[in-house]
C-alpha cells in the first residue's frame, strides 16, 4: 500500500514547500497548508490515541474544533509542551513534535485496552460506583486512573511564550467567515459600520471556499469563485478588520465577547521568540452577527468508533483543501443528501467509491441520481448494523431497516472497506447564542435546535440559524441584514442561485441493530467512551433531567464538550423516556468554546506583575535592611528584621525585647487613614463608632470599635480631633477600602441629611511609630523644641510640630503598651525622618521591628486584633470590652442587635487568656480547646487565635475564644494535639502591665 | 458583562462597579423601639427576586457615588437607574 494518498494536487497545499515533522517520534512529511491531521492521513495514518474509558483505537474523526478522537501533546517534556492539541487544526510547522496522549506505553500497545474486554463491569457510573468505597483504596486507585487515562500532561517549566489583551470597541462584529459571514461583514463595511470579522481558521470562506460543484453556482459562477472574488474585496475595506485564526471563546451578555487571536502556534519554534503568542480580544460591540455555521452528526451503531470512520464532510474537506484521500476503498453512510456532496467530489477526483449506504428508502434528487449514473451502488433504507478491524475499519455488514425504522430486517451483507464517512445531517453551532442568555427552539422537521429570542443586540444567519442549503442562506440574508443594520439596500438581493440539494432526512437518533443493545457499543461521546447503552441504563436508574444524565455518563463533558454527540444524548433520552426533544431542554454550553490556554488568560499580568502591590516611602530601606515581608492587603509591610544567622522566631524575641527594653521603631504607614471634615463630623462618628464622640476635645485621640449592622466587630483604629469639624480616622491596614465604602456607603443613602465629607489619606502619609522606655529621649533629639512632658503632651493627644522645615503631626497613641510617638510626615519626607530617627536612636540601641514583634508585644497587653482575634461572630461584650458601648447613646451601628436574644447569650465565644502548663510550650494557632477529651464526641469549647512566646513574661501566652469564657478564668482546659494534650489555664487576656503604668514610664 | 450607565459618570463597564444588595431597605429611625423579630426582618429578610428586582450599586472605581437600579435577574437586562433619594420608576413595581 502507496503511503502517500495525495490525490490531485490543491491550490490551498503548497507542494513545492515540504515541511518534516514528527508523529510518536517517528518523521514524517507534509506541506504547506496542512493540519497535522492532514498530513498524518495522507500518509495513511489513521490511528492517533485511544479512548479514556476502554482504551479504543482511536482514528481522526472530523476536520475541525469538534474533533473528540486526534488529541496530541505537543513537544513533549520540553517548556513548550501542550496537551490537549486537536490534530485537525494545528498547522504543522518544520520541527513539529505531536505525540499520542491517551496510550501507555504507546499508541499501538496499551495496556488499557484491557477495559474493552473488561466493558461488560465498567458501565455509566463506574466510577462513581465502584471507587466510592473503601475510602482508603483512594491512593491506589488513584494511581492506575491517572497512569492510564491520559487527558495529556501540563508543562513543568515556565512557559517562555508572551500573551497579551486588547480591548476592541466595534460597531458590528461577525463570527464566522464562511459564505453568510463574508456577506454580511462586506454589507456591515461599506454601510459605514467599524466593522470586525473572525474566524477560527487561517483561511477565509468557510466550508464554501472548497466547493467545487457544478450542482452549486451563484450567478452562474461556482460558488467557491463568487466567494473568492468577494473575499477579494472585502479585504480591501478601511473601516473592516479582518481576525484570522481567532476563536470566540465566550459571548456574555451585553455584547460583551472573548475571543483568542493565535500569532505563532502555526510558525516554527524558532521563529517564536519575542513575539506574542495569543492575544485575548475583549471586544465590545454593538451589534453581533453570529455566523458560526454547523457541525456534521455522527451516526449512532455498533462499533461507529473505529480509526477509518469519519464525518463525510471531513472525508469532502481532506480531500477538496488539502488534496488527501481518507482511504482507498471508501463507503459513504448517511441520512440526508450532503453526503452526495462528498461522494461526487471523491468521484470526480478519481477516489474509488464502494457503496454508499442510505437510511433513506425514496431518494432521487439530482446527487442521488448523479451518483446512479456513475454507476455506484446506493443501499437505499439500509442502515449498518456493525463494522470491523481493530486498528483500522475493514469491513462493514449492513441490513435493511423496517420501515418504522425501529429494527433491521432481511440478511446481512458484509462489505469491504478502509474508509466509512457517515453523515447524520448537521447541527447549528448555537453554542455562542446560548452562552449570550439566547433561547433556542426545537425545528420537529430536522430535528435541530434554532435560535429562537435573542437577549441582546444580535442575529443568527446561515446554517447556525439552521438554513443548511445555499439558496435557503442566500434568499433570506438580504432582508435579514437590511433589518438588522437599518440600511435601505444591499449588493445581494437579486443573486441568481442553484443549489441541487433536497432536504429531507431521516433522522433515527439510535440506529437498530440485529443484537440487544447490551451486547453493542454505539458510541454517542467519543472522547469519554459513553454509549448509548450507558444513557439508557442512566435512565434505568432512575434520571430523569439531562443535566443528571450528563454527569452520570459522562456524555458531552470532555475537553470537546459534546459538540458531536449532545443531540444524540438528548435524542435518545428522549425516545428512551417518551419525552419531546423541544421539551427536554439542552445542557448549558459554558464557556469557553475551545479551550484557551491560562497564559492568554493571565496575559501580562505574570510574575511581579501577577498583582499589584502597595509599598510604603519607607519601602526600601526595609529591602537594604534584609526585611522579610508579609502581605497584608496589598501591602508589603516588613515582617521581621533577621540579623545574621537569624531566623524568625530569634528575630521576633530580639525585637520585642528591645522595644521594650530601650526603644523599637516601626513604619506604621500603611494603616488606612480617612480625613473626615463637615459640620456633622462629630455626629456622624457618634453614628459609626460604639463610643462617644461628641466630648473629644480638640488635640485628643480615642480609640474606636466599629461594628455591622449585626452587632459583630468590623474594624477599630484611633481617630484624633484635629479640629472642631475636622477628624483624622485610621483603620486597620486591610480595611482601609472596606471602612471608606461602608462609611460611603451610610453617609450617602442612610444619612444624605449630614454635613460630612470623607477622604481616603492613606497614601499622603508616612507613620513612624517609635516605642519604649527611651523613645522620649530620642523624639526629643528629633523634635528639639517639642515639649514632651506629660502633663503638656498626654497619652492619647497630638501636636503638630516641624521637623526642619516640614510639617509633621505627632501622637503620642500606643500599641504596645509601651510610650509611644507615631510622626506623621507628608509621604516623601518618610524615609529622612526614619533616618533620623534611626540616627536619633543609634545610642539607644533603636530596634526596627516588623508586624510579627508588633503582633506580639500587643498580644502581650491583649489587644485584639480584628480579623485574627475576631471573626465576624464576636460582639464587643464577647472581646469583653463591654467598656467601649456606650450606654447613654441612642443609636449607632449595630446597637439594637447587641440585645437580640442570640448576642446575649452567656455561652457566646468569649475571648479570654490561654497560660501552658509548661511555660516553654507554645500554642499552635487554630487549634481547639476542649475541657474533656475522653468524651465522645468531644465537645468543642473554642479555639486559640493568638499565641507566642513572650520574651518579655519568658512564657507562653495565648489569646482564643472559649464558649462562656468570662466565666472560667482559673479553670484548667485543653488543647489536643496530634499526639500529646498540652494543659492551659484560663486567664485575664492582659498579661503584662494591667495598671498601663509603661505608657508614661 | 454589563455596560451601566453612571448616573454621574456614563456608561461604564461592570468592573467599575460593585453591587450592595435590595436597595429601598430604610434603616429604623428608632432601632431601640423594635421587638427582636421586627429587627431581623430588617437585618435579614431579602427578597432574592427571579425577575425585576431593584438593587443599589454603587460606582466603585469611578465616582463612588450610590445609586439605584431596576434590574431582571433573569435575563440581565437594566430597565432604569436613578440617584439615591430619587422616586423609584412605578411601572415596574
Ligand atoms: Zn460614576
Amino acid at each position: 500500500m502507496t503511503n502517500n494518498l495525495r490525490v490531485k494536487s490543491s491550490k490551498f497545499i503548497d507542494e513545492t514547500y515540504k515541511i518534516s515533522f514528527k508523529f510518536n517520534n517517528k518523521t514524517y512529511y507534509g506541506y504547506k497548508g496542512d493540519t497535522l491531521a492532514s498530513a498524518l492521513l495522507a500518509n495513511n495514518i489513521h490511528l492517533v490515541g485511544r479512548s479514556f474509558k476502554y482504551h479504543r483505537p482511536r482514528g481522526i474523526m472530523t476536520a475541525g474544533s469538534e474533533e473528540p478522537n486526534a488529541i496530541v501533546q505537543l513537544h513533549k517534556n520540553t517548556s513548550r509542551t501542550e496537551p490537549n492539541v486537536r490534530a485537525t487544526e494545528i498547522e504543522i510547522y518544520e520541527g513539529l513534535e505531536a505525540s499520542s496522549q491517551n496510550c501507555w506505553p504507546s499508541v499501538n500497545f496499551d495496556l488499557g485496552a484491557i477495559n474493552n474486554f473488561l466493558s461488560p463491569v465498567l458501565p455509566a457510573g463506574f466510577y462513581y460506583k465502584t471507587f466510592m468505597w473503601p475510602a482508603s483504596f483512594w491512593e491506589k486507585y488513584e494511581f492506575f486512573i491517572r497512569k492510564s487515562a491520559g487527558l495529556g500532561k501540563s508543562p513543568t517549566e515556565p512557559d517562555p511564550d508572551i500573551y497579551e489583551h486588547k480591548y476592541i470597541h466595534c460597531d458590528v462584529l461577525i463570527i464566522g467567515a464562511g459564505i453568510s459571514g463574508i456577506i454580511a461583514a462586506k454589507t456591515s463595511a461599506k454601510n459605514g459600520f467599524k466593522t470586525l470579522l473572525v474566524d477560527e481558521k487561517p483561511l477565509l470562506g468557510g466550508s464554501t471556499i472548497y466547493q467545487n460543484s457544478e450542482h452549486f453556482k451563484i450567478n452562474n459562477q461556482i460558488s467557491s469563485s463568487w466567494l473568492e472574488k468577494e473575499i477579494n474585496e472585502i479585504k480591501k475595506i478601511d473601516n473592516l478588520e479582518i481576525k484570522t485564526r481567532t476563536s470566540v471563546a465566550a459571548f456574555h451578555g451585553y455584547n460583551f465577547l472573548l475571543a483568542r487571536e493565535n500569532l505563532t502556534d502555526h510558525l516554527p519554534l524558532h521563529q517564536r521568540d519575542g513575539k506574542v503568542r495569543h492575544r485575548l480580544l475583549k471586544i465590545r460591540a454593538k451589534k453581533v452577527i453570529s455566523a458560526t455555521g454547523s457541525l456534521e452528526r455522527p451516526l449512532v451503531f455498533d462499533n461507529n468508533d473505529r480509526p477509518g470512520i469519519l464525518l463525510s464532510s471531513a472525508i469532502e474537506k481532506y480531500s477538496n483543501l488539502f488534496g488527501v484521500a481518507c482511504g482507498q476503498k471508501n463507503i459513504i453512510f448517511t441520512n440526508n443528501d450532503s453526503a452526495y456532496e462528498t461522494a461526487i467530489s471523491l468521484f470526480q477526483k478519481g477516489i474509488n467509491i464502494e457503496a454508499i449506504i442510505d437510511n433513506r428508502e425514496n431518494v432521487d434528487s439530482k446527487l442521488v441520481k448523479e451518483i446512479e449514473k456513475n454507476n455506484i451502488k446506493i443501499y437505499k433504507g439500509y442502515t449498518v448494523v456493525n463494522t470491523f478491524g481493530y486498528k483500522r475499519i475493514n469491513k462493514i455488514s449492513i441490513m435493511q431497516l423496517s420501515k418504522d425504522g425501529q429494527k433491521v430486517v432481511g440478511s446481512k451483507i458484509s462489505i469491504d472497506c478502509d474508509c466509512l464517512g457517515m453523515s447524520g445531517g448537521w447541527t447549528p453551532a448555537v453554542h455562542l447564542f446560548t452562552q449570550s442568555g439566547g433561547k433556542l427552539k426545537f425545528r420537529d422537521e430536522d430535528q435541530v435546535f434554532i435560535p429562537d429570542t435573542y437577549p441582546s443586540d444580535q442575529i443568527s444567519i446561515g446554517s447556525c440559524n439552521g438554513e443548511f442549503t445555499l439558496d435557503e442562506i442566500l434568499s433570506s440574508i438580504s432582508k435579514k441584514l437590511k433589518d438588522f443594520l437599518n440600511i435601505k439596500k444591499t449588493e445581494y438581493e437579486n443573486l441568481e442561485i442553484q443549489s441541487h440539494f433536497n432536504k429531507t432526512k431521516r433522522n433515527i437518533w439510535l440506529l437498530p441493530s440485529d443484537k440487544i443493545i447490551g451486547k453493542t457499543k454505539p458510541f454517542v461521546d467519543y472522547q469519554n467512551d459513553a454509549t448509548a447503552k450507558d444513557i439508557k441504563l442512566a435512565l434505568r436508574e432512575g434520571f430523569r433531567s439531562i443535566e443528571h444524565v450528563k454527569r452520570y455518563t459522562t456524555t458531552g463533558m470532555g475537553t470537546d464538550q459534546g459538540k458531536l454527540g449532545n443531540m444524540h444524548a438528548l435524542g435518545i433520552i428522549s425516545e428512551t423516556a417518551g419525552s419531546k426533544m423541544g421539551e427536554l431542554g439542552t445542557t448549558t454550553f459554558r464557556p469557553p468554546y475551545t479551550p484557551l490556554t491560562f497564559g492568554t488568560i493571565v496575559g501580562r499580568n505574570v510574575g511581579e506583575y501577577f498583582d499589584v502591590f502597595r509599598k510604603t516611602p519607607i519601602h526600601d530601606w526595609h529591602v537594604e535592611n534584609k526585611a522579610k515581608f508579609e502581605n497584608v492587603g496589598q501591602w508589603k509591610r516588613a515582617w521581621f528584621y533577621p540579623k545574621e544567622n537569624e531566623g524568625m522566631h530569634e528575630a521576633v524575641q530580639r525585637e520585642s525585647k528591645a522595644a521594650r527594653d530601650s526603644a523599637g521603631i516601626l513604619d506604621a504607614s500603611t494603616l488606612g487613614k480617612i480625613d473626615i471634615q463637615g459640620t456633622d463630623a462629630s455626629e456622624f462618628l457618634n453614628r459609626v463608632y460604639t463610643n462617644a464622640w461628641s466630648k473629644l476635645a480638640i488635640g485628643k485621640c480615642r480609640y474606636g470599635l466599629m461594628l455591622n449592622e449585626d452587632g459583630m466587630v468590623y474594624d477599630d483604629g484611633v481617630t484624633t480631633r484635629l479640629d472642631e469639624n475636622h477628624y483624622i480616622m485610621t483603620t486597620t491596614t486591610g480595611g482601609a477600602a472596606n471602612v471608606l465604602g461602608k462609611l460611603e456607603d451610610y453617609l450617602q443613602t442612610e444619612w444624605p441629611e449630614l454635613d460630612v465629607y470623607l477622604t481616603s489619606v492613606t497614601d499622603h502619609y508616612a507613620t513612624i511609630s517609635v516605642c519604649g522606655p527611651n523613645s522620649k529621649k530620642i523624639i526629643s533629639k528629633v523634635i528639639p523644641n517639642l515639649d514632651l512632658s506629660d502633663d503638656k503632651f498626654p497619652h492619647m493627644s497630638f501636636k503638630d510640630t516641624k521637623i526642619d522645615k516640614v510639617k509633621c503631626r505627632v501622637m503620642r497613641i500606643s500599641f504596645t503598651g509601651e510610650q509611644s510617638f507615631e510622626i506623621n510626615v507628608q509621604a516623601n519626607y518618610g524615609k529622612s525622618v526614619w533616618d533620623k530617627c534611626m540616627q536619633a536612636g543609634k545610642e539607644f540601641n533603636i530596634t526596627p521591628y516588623g508586624t510579627e514583634t508588633m503582633h506580639l508585644l500587643r498580644a502581650e497587653k491583649g489587644f485584639i486584633i480584628v480579623g485574627q482575634d475576631t471573626d465576624a461572630t464576636m460582639t464587643p461584650i464577647d472581646l469583653q470590652m463591654d467598656w467601649m458601648v456606650s450606654k447613654k447613646k441612642y443609636d449607632f451601628i449595630g446597637k439594637r442587635s447587641l440585645y437580640r436574644s442570640d448576642t446575649i447569650r452567656e455561652d457566646r465565644k468569649q475571648l479570654i487568656g490561654l497560660v501552658t502548663e509548661n511555660p516553654k510550650e507554645v500554642l499552635e494557632e487554630g487549634a481547639q480547646i476542649v475541657a474533656d477529651a475522653n468524651k465522645s464526641p468531644v465537645e468543642m469549647l473554642g479555639h486559640v487565635t493568638s499565641s507566642y512566646y513572650s520574651p518579655n513574661l519568658e512564657k507562653s501566652i495565648a489569646l482564643g475564644v472559649v464558649k462562656g469564657g468570662k466565666n472560667m478564668m482559673g479553670q484548667k482546659l485543653i488543647i489536643p494535639m496530634e499526639n500529646k494534650q498540652i494543659n492551659v489555664t484560663v486567664t485575664d487576656p492582659v498579661f503584662l502591665d494591667k495598671e498601663n503604668k509603661r505608657l508614661n514610664a | 458583562m454589563f455596560l451601566i450607565h453612571c448616573p454621574y459618570c456614563g456608561e461604564r463597564e461592570q468592573s467599575e462597579f460593585k453591587a450592595g444588595g435590595e436597595a429601598h431597605i430604610v434603616r429604623p429611625k428608632q432601632p431601640t423601639e423594635l421587638s427582636d423579630d421586627q429587627w431581623a426582618e430588617y437585618l435579614f429578610m431579602r427578597k432574592n427576586i427571579k425577575g425585576v428586582q431593584f438593587e443599589r450599586w454603587v460606582h466603585t472605581h469611578g465616582c463612588r457615588k450610590w445609586f439605584n437600579m431596576v434590574r431582571d435577574t433573569s435575563n440581565d437586562e437594566i430597565k432604569a437607574i436613578y440617584k439615591m433619594g430619587e422616586k423609584p420608576p412605578t411601572k415596574y413595581k
